[in-house]
């Protein structure tokens, strides 16, 4: 399961511009946490890599409006994403009928 | 069943669709439609309907409506190469006289589907423990020798009445059940999926004898443990003639979809019977004459699933089991961000 540490060696590095990495995850994660995530109004930008295929790891950037947490964030969408597959799950149910 | 043609049509319109042109869709290409909004729990929980609707034998097909694209692509990556089954992963060849080689015959074998539930197995966490314990490893045998039934036979074609074994299949697998295995399964329920997979052909003086190990693993690491053959999905696809299309118009328009979308009923007149097995292949626009009355439409947040398992898993459960390591995934992360506090 993944691992979250932060880039280091990055000037870029604010409360409210971080990149974190997240070891033992790639696109299937990535992608549908930066699509939760880049849709938030106070998001001003969110993206991810996957910067060596070999390596199974990701960079997931989150810039924010001014006074609002990069990590808080991050936070919100993986809840979010939490919700979504409770909600699936709980709607899943009804497959056992067929 | 719960789907209800007459309540599709209802709401109908307040569907979000993207239109196909000729040669482009319709829609401005910064309209994402839903996509772009901010994610919103009520209206989710609101809009969120699986329906279940087709089955046969182990491939199930669903509906999923409320969903962006992103969280369908996930579920379905997760299917493919997350989700655990049991697939063997040592072979100990102690004598092969057969034709096919050492390795060769290790790949085949690696690659059968096998029922067990992985459910009910853990990971092999130690790699320097070749033999596992009854907890992480099924243990197979193939034992098997080919010989002469009757030599007599001269005909080549009538090979079964001159050979005993010269086909191996999986049924020829034999599962040594380990510590309390023996009380907690069968045969049937730990076997390959088929017993008419072939492994190998011999000839009479060829012989396998060979202990077959398996472990729990994801289709991240190997293909083998992958427990679909296929997982996808695709927008449902919408047809909508805007005047009636009669005579021999009728035939052509329905000769441009898929069989079975288009019908033509007793006065001649085409119809779209069911829309939902159209490959949207745009053949219609071949006939602008007709292209000018067809509207080729797809429903955004409409998501037609198809998985088709392997054997070890009902395909509803191989769904329910992808979402709950997305999930996991989800509340590790979290966990680890609330103890660093960073």
């Amino acid at each position: 399961m993944g691992k979250i540490t932060e880039l280091s060696s990055s000037e870029n590095q604010t409360q409210n511009a971080r990149t974190f990495v997240i070891e033992n995850e790639g696109n299937t994660l990535g992608n549908v946490l930066k699509n939760i995530i880049a849709n938030y109004s106070e998001v001003e930008f969110c993206g991810y890599t996957v910067p060596h295929p070999q390596e199974s790891k990701i960079h997931f950037r989150i810039q924010t409006a001014d006074n609002i947490k990069a990590i808080d964030i991050l936070r919100r969408g993986l809840k979010d994403l939490e919700f979504i597959c409770d909600e699936v799950i709980a709607a899943s149910s009804s497959l056992d009928s067929l | 069943m719960v789907f209800n043609s007459e309540m599709a049509m209802e709401t109908e319109d307040r569907r979000p669709k993207v239109t196909m042109e000729e040669y482009k869709i319709k829609e401005n290409p910064n309209d994402y439609g839903f996509s772009d909004e901010t994610f919103d729990r009520e209206k989710f929980k609101k809009n969120l309907q699986i329906i279940p609707v087709k089955r046969v034998d182990y491939e199930l097909e669903f509906d999923i409506i409320g969903l962006t694209p992103a969280i369908a692509n996930a579920f379905r990556r997760v299917m493919i190469s997350e989700v655990p089954t049991m697939a063997i992963e040592k072979v100990h060849i102690y004598n092969n006289t057969s034709i096919i080689q050492d390795e060769v015959l290790a790949h085949r074998i690696g690659l059968i589907p096998l029922k067990a539930d992985p459910r009910l197995f853990e990971y092999k966490l130690d790699e320097k423990d070749e033999e596992g314990n009854e907890l992480d490893t099924l243990e197979y045998r193939l034992d098997i020798k080919c010989s002469w039934k009757n030599k007599d036979v001269k005909d080549p074609r009538n090979i079964d009445a001159m050979y005993k074994n010269h086909n191996v299949y999986t049924e020829h697998i034999k599962w040594v059940p380990r510590g309390k295995q023996g009380t907690l399964f069968n045969e049937s329920q730990v076997g390959p999926c088929d017993d008419k997979i072939l492994i190998s052909k011999m000839r009479p003086g060829h012989e396998l004898n060979l202990k077959l190990l398996a472990i729990k693993g994801i289709g991240k690491d190997h293909a083998k443990f992958s427990p679909v053959s296929l997982a996808s999905y695709k927008l449902l696809p919408e047809i909508k003639l805007l005047k009636q299309i009669t005579g021999k118009d009728a035939y052509t328009l329905q000769k441009c979809f898929s069989p079975g979308v288009i019908e033509i009923d007793k006065g001649g007149c085409a119809y779209v019977k069911d829309a939902r097995y159209d490959n949207c292949s745009r053949n219609v626009y071949r006939h602008p004459e007709i292209a000018k009355f067809v509207e080729l439409t797809r429903i955004r947040n409409h998501f037609v699933f198809n998985v088709e398992s392997l054997g070890a898993y009902k395909p509803e459960d191989i769904f329910v089991e992808a979402v709950k390591i997305l999930k996991k995934k989800c509340v590790e992360l979290l966990k680890e961000l609330d103890f660093d506090g960073k």
